[in-house]
This record gives C-alpha cells, structure tokens and sequence, in this order.
C-alpha cells in the first residue's frame, strides 16, 4: 500500500538527501525509525530545518507536530545552523565541582557567546553536554570531537584559538 | 560457529598471542585516549619499524586499564609491567626498557590497593582483549556461555540460574534479575523483545560506557542469552549519542558476531535465532527510565507512562519485553560459565556479586573500579581511591547521581550494598562515585542536582515539573543568601510532595541530593540562611537577585 502512495521529493536537489533517504529505508519508512532519520539529517546536514523536517513527516507518515515535538524534546538536536567549530563543556557532576562553570565563563567573555549559541562569523558554536562520561579527566570540554582533558579557562580558550590558526596555515 | 569451532578459533588465537614475542598493551580507554594513548600507539609502531623490531614487538589496543589517573598506561607482557603517564614522546624509553634497565619512564605498581582490592568480573576482559576482533574476546572464553546454554539447559534452566546467583539490576534500583527474566518469560504475547539500557545518563558514571566500548561482544553474549531464556528473538541496544566511540564498536561488534553465526537464525545450529538493532539516543536522562526507553526505541519523545502494566508484561509495541541494564547483561556470561553459586559466594547476604564503580571527584586515583558488594566505603575511597589530593579533608561521597545522595564521613565504614545505601539516603545508582573535600558547598551541590532534574524533567506530570523548578528558586534563594527559614521549611516541604506523587523514578527521586544533605549538613543550610555566609566559599552570597555566578 505503502507503495503505492506517491513519493515525497527531498526539499532540496543535494545529493547528501539519499543519506537520509537510506536511513528511512533501513527502517522500512516506519515511524519508529522517526530519531533514526533525524540523527542522520543533522549528521548530514548539522542541523534540522524546517523544510526538513516536513520532508521527514510526510515520508514517515507522521504529523509535522510530532516529528517538530520529537526534534524539540531531546538535548542532542539542533534547530538553528551551528558554526565551524564546536565546544562542548561538560557540566557533569565531577567537572562540575571541578570548575566547569568557570571554562563557560571564559568562553563567553574571550567570545561572547552563552551555552547554545554561535559567534556572528559562525565559527564557534557553545554547548553543553550532561556528562561526556570521561569524568575522571575533569573538568573536559570536547572541541570538534576531541576531548580535551583537566582543563583550566585558560588552556581552552588557547585551544579554540588554536584551531582557527591551524586553519590559517592550512589555507 | 559451534561449540568445536569456537574452541579452534579461540586455541588458534591464543597460540597466536603466545608466539608473538613481546606484546605492548596500549590503554585506549578515553581517560589515556585524551592523554595522547592515540598518537602513543603510532609512535610505538613506528618506533619499533625503524629500529627492525617489526616482528618482535606487537602494540595492540586495548580497552581501560583502570587506572585513568595516570594515563596513558602501557602494559608490557614480556617483563610484566605497567608504565604510567607515556606519552608519545617516551615510546623509545618504552621500547629500551625491553631490552635493558626502564629509564626515563615510571612503572606503576600493580601491587597498590587499586589493583589488588578489586574483583573483575564484568571487568574481566578490559585491558586484555582489542574490541573490534572478535577473536580477542573468544580467546578469552567469549560466547562459551551462550553456546552451553543452548546446547545444554532449557530456558527454564537459565532463568533459575540467574535467580539463584542472586544478581540485581545494575542500573541502580536493584530489582532482582532472575524475577524479572521469570516474569517476561512466563508472559505470553506474539513476540517478545529484549532491551539493552545502555542509556547511561547519571553525570558522574562511565561504567556502561566502558564495558560497551571495551568488551562490546559481553553485552551481546548477555543478551542473546536473556533472549533463549526469556523466549525473544529481537533485541535492541539503546546507547546515548554522547558515546559515538560506543555505538561504533557495538555496530561493529553486531556485524562480526553475525558474520560468525553467533547472532542472527539459527545460532550455532540450533533452532534458536536472535538479532540485535542499535538505536541511538538524543540526549534525554529521562530514557533511562524503562517506559520511557520504551517510548523512545519507537520513535517518540520519551516521557514515561505509569505502571502497572510493567514492561515485562507490556513493553514495546505492547509486547513483553526484558530490560536489563549494561552492566547487568554483562555479568550473564561469567555468572553461567562460572555457575551462580560462586557469584552467590561474592558479596553480603542480599547483595551479591561485584559492581563496578567510576571513582571521580576529590580523589587520587580517579579511575574505573570493580569491588565485591560489602566492601565499605573507606576502603574505596581510602586504600583504593588513595585519598584525597593535595592535603584535603574528606567531606561527603555523593552516589547515585540525581537520585542519589551525599554520604558524611560518619558512615564510612558502612558497607556498600543495596540496602545499606538507601537506609542512609542515597542508593546505589549506575555505580558514579564523587568524592568531595572541604571546598565543596553541600547546598551548591543540592543546587546543581536539582538543576539537573530541573531540565531533565520531561514535563509530563505536574509535581516533577513545577516541584523541581520551584525547589531549584528556592536553593537558588539560599545559595545567594536571600532566604530565610520560611524557605527552608517550603524545601522540605516540596522534597516530600515531589517525591511522593511524581509519576516515575526521576521525579520521585529529584529531591534526595536536597534531602540527603539537609539531613547531614543541615548546619551548612543554616549557615546560608542566618548567618548569610557560605561555609566553603562557593555560593555567590549577597549577589544580586537573579544574578549567579554560575553561568
């Protein structure tokens, strides 16, 4: 019956859509494969938008509200673009008594942006994480995924910086 | 793979392991992994190529050496010895040492309590076997368990032998394993579903996400296992997208075991099949609650329903499903090779067996350990744990998380079990473990759990939702020094409503950091609100109202 039906086309001609496609295919378009298909538009995409996620409703069959309802609930996904780079402070109990809250800080005065948000040249983007699990090197921020561990303010601030001269040199 | 073939494969693996002439274990673990374990192993690789020793010396990769304090650790078999703090600079000293006297590196001692106190079951493997072959974990009597069942016990037997090792739930309610198999096994309904909670959420545990990234197979083996007692033939493992390295390795481990027909139809000839999907979680501590995880493995916001009817009866898609938390699946192998009355034989009277605990906080040897059930919380913290660092003084050791509690120095020497935590107000949790010294403030510590709760709170019923918000202002009040003892009789007030009249165990529990250190620091609670000072100098006292330090 499925089958049937007439297909919905990607919101956009990107090729990167049959990633997404694949993953609602694995599950067989069923709408309990709804965070399966979210997890690989923002692996693919870093975020959700709009027009995806209607896309995501009408080839699962499941009503915009849901999918929108589903997207908003859980902390890992994301509904605004995200810079280049990406700073996660971890604010689990053992950083936190460790002084996490202090890496936050240094981060929002060196770059003035607060936990989940981006700097205006889109390079840096602020979030926080529960627990990251890797407690016993508290207090870690993880940067572009790698972990960074027993952080002061200082060296994190040093090691965003470091990034964009890494990329400078490369260029 | 039979019983016969899995025997050869593990014989030609261990023969391979014996004729290679020196074996460097690398800890990759993600404590030595971020202290450079990754670039270590290059180098040793390297290093070793140019000075011709490529077919002497092997660098393998292996899961947490426990230690994480010291990172990154080598272990070198030939000479039996640990080294600490290698970094990647000191791979030649590494490679010198076999051959002459170690210099410039430091060993570490093995004969130290952190080593000796502990007892590794669900740990047996990690620092031995690489995670990604297959082979390392069959060398190491891996899937022997699940191929004695099915060739040799009914169901019936499985499930009894569980009840009799005395296991209970590792995720930290403690509910008995061998029941809850019984009770899924004996529903009846069109299919049944077995459910790995590898939704680790408690900030301050990374045990479930050690076992899965360093011995991902036991995990598999524990549910293949629970699904011939049970009667199911699909399982899901639900991991948190926070750990991408274990959802690589349990993907991976997925494919092999499938490959070796040790998952999939007819495992090892018999009639019995079973296969396992991975689904990733989105960051929301509330699925670790099972009905929540229910909701969320099929695709919806995963807010919790009130039970009865439990999972075991009505789980997903309404059928009888078996939820069983990391560590729990990953003490079914040793409990069944071994036979459940040496794991009966391990622990106190109701808490039997080990438990693996993430020793973090105010402590020297921050790391990852696995102890008999009953040992006391001063040998943790003391002989293994080594004290706290830089001259400070014991203050409290919180477990459980959210839902646990603070534990004074006066219960120290109580034993830690099920029952003895929660009768001094905490519980067991997942096993995090925060020891704090004197410049922790209890109040900024109720203040951060409830924070927590706060916002992981998903909204669904009333009492958690406006109960924590409500009881996070009015720590926030003390914490800034603006309250005064109508607001702590409102607290108490609140931890008793929320905690009785929340719909699941998150909100029913949110209240226990407030109430465990009100009823042990009590002193320090009043020093905020009378006296307006922080004892340990943490809370911004006489800030502007709303205005916190604390971004």
């Amino acid at each position: 019956m499925r089958d049937l039906l007439p297909k919905t086309a990607p919101p956009t001609s990107d090729k990167r859509w049959r990633i997404v496609d694949t993953a609602m295919r694995r599950n067989g378009y069923a709408p309990d494969g709804l965070i399966e298909t979210l997890h690989s538009i923002q692996e693919t995409f870093g975020y959700l938008d709009e027009p995806s996620m209607r896309y995501v409703a009408s080839s699962l069959r499941v009503p915009l509200g849901k999918v929108y309802g589903v997207a908003t609930f859980y902390h890992h996904f994301q509904l605004k673009p995200q810079g280049e780079h990406s700073c996660v402070v971890c604010l689990g109990t053992a950083c936190y008594i460790k002084g996490s809250s202090n890496l936050l800080e240094a981060v929002r005065k060196r770059f003035g942006i607060r936990s989940g948000e981006t700097t205006p040249n889109n390079k840096l983007s602020l979030l926080t994480a529960r627990c990251v699990g890797s407690c016993s090197l508290a207090p870690v921020s993880v940067l572009d995924g790698q972990t960074l561990p027993h952080l002061s303010p200082d060296q994190l601030v040093e090691a965003i910086c470091a990034l964009d001269e890494t990329e400078e040199a490369a260029q | 793979m039979n019983l016969d073939e899995l025997e050869s494969t593990a014989a030609r693996e261990r023969e391979q392991c014996a004729g290679q002439k020196c074996r460097l274990r690398v800890c990759t673990g993600t404590g030595c992994a971020s202290a450079g374990s990754d670039r270590l192993t290059e180098a040793l690789r390297q290093r070793a190529k140019e000075r011709g020793l490529e077919g002497e010396v092997t660098v393998t990769e292996v899961g947490c050496l426990g230690l994480c304090a010291e990172g990154p650790l080598v272990k070198v078999d030939a000479t039996d010895t640990l080294y600490q703090n290698v970094t990647p600079n000191l791979a030649d000293n590494v490679l010198d040492s076999l051959t002459g006297e170690a210099a410039g590196i430091t060993v570490c001692n093995e004969k130290q309590p952190f080593f000796t106190r502990q007892n590794r079951v669900v740990l047996e493997n990690a620092g031995y076997i690489e995670s990604d072959r297959i082979e390392s974990y069959i060398a190491r009597d891996g899937y022997r368990a699940l191929l004695h069942v099915l060739a040799e016990m009914s169901p019936a037997d499985v499930v009894a032998a569980i009840t009799q090792s005395g296991l209970r739930g590792r995720g930290g309610a403690g509910y008995p394993t061998g029941l809850k198999w019984s009770t899924v096994a004996k529903a009846t309904g069109p299919r049944k579903y077995v459910v790995c909670n590898g939704d680790e959420g408690d900030p301050g545990a990374f045990m479930d996400r050690s076992v899965m990234e360093d011995d991902p197979h036991r995990v598999l083996e524990g549910m293949a296992i629970a699904a011939y007692a049970v009667g199911a033939n699909h399982g899901y493992i639900y991991v948190r997208a926070e750990y991408p390295r274990a959802i690589k390795r349990l993907k991976t481990a997925i494919s092999r075991a499938e490959r070796q027909g040790l998952l999939g139809s007819s495992i090892a000839g018999t009639s019995f099949s079973f296969t396992i999907d991975l689904r990733v979680g989105a960051g929301a501590f509330v699925c670790g609650e099972e009905t929540a995880l229910i909701a969320s493995v099929q695709g919806n916001r995963g807010t919790p329903r009130p039970r009865p009817p439990y999972p075991a009866m009505s789980g997903l898609w309404g059928c009888p499903t078996l939820i069983n938390n990391v560590e729990t699946l990953g003490s079914i192998a040793p409990i069944i090779r071994c036979g459940a009355p040496w794991y009966a034989g391990i622990g106190t009277e109701k808490s039997h067996g080990t438990k693996v605990f993430c020793l973090t906080g105010a402590i020297k040897n921050t790391g990852l350990i696995e102890v008999p059930m009953g040992i006391t919380l001063r040998e943790i913290v003391f002989d293994i744990g080594g004290g706290i660092p830089n001259g400070g003084t014991f203050k409290a050791v919180q477990t459980g998380g959210p839902s646990g509690g603070c534990i004074p120095e006066k219960y120290l020497d109580m034993p830690v079990d099920y029952e003895s935590l929660r009768e001094v107000g905490s519980i067991m949790g997942s096993g995090g473990m925060i020891v704090m010294d004197q410049t922790s403030c209890m109040v900024d510590v109720a203040r951060f759990f409830m924070e927590f709760c706060m916002s992981e709170s998903c909204g669904k019923c009333i009492p958690c939702r406006v109960g924590t918000a409500e009881m996070y202002k009015l720590l926030t009040r003390i914490a800034t020094g603006e309250a005064n003892m109508n607001d702590l009789a409102k607290l108490e007030e609140l931890c008793e409503m929320v905690r009785e009249t929340s719909l699941c165990g998150l909100g029913q529990s949110a209240p226990n950091p407030v109430i465990s250190t009100l009823r042990y620091f009590r002193d320090e609670y009043l020093a905020h609100v009378n006296e307006g000072v922080c004892p340990a100098g943490v809370c911004p006292m006489n800030a502007r109202k709303g205005v916190t330090t604390h971004a």
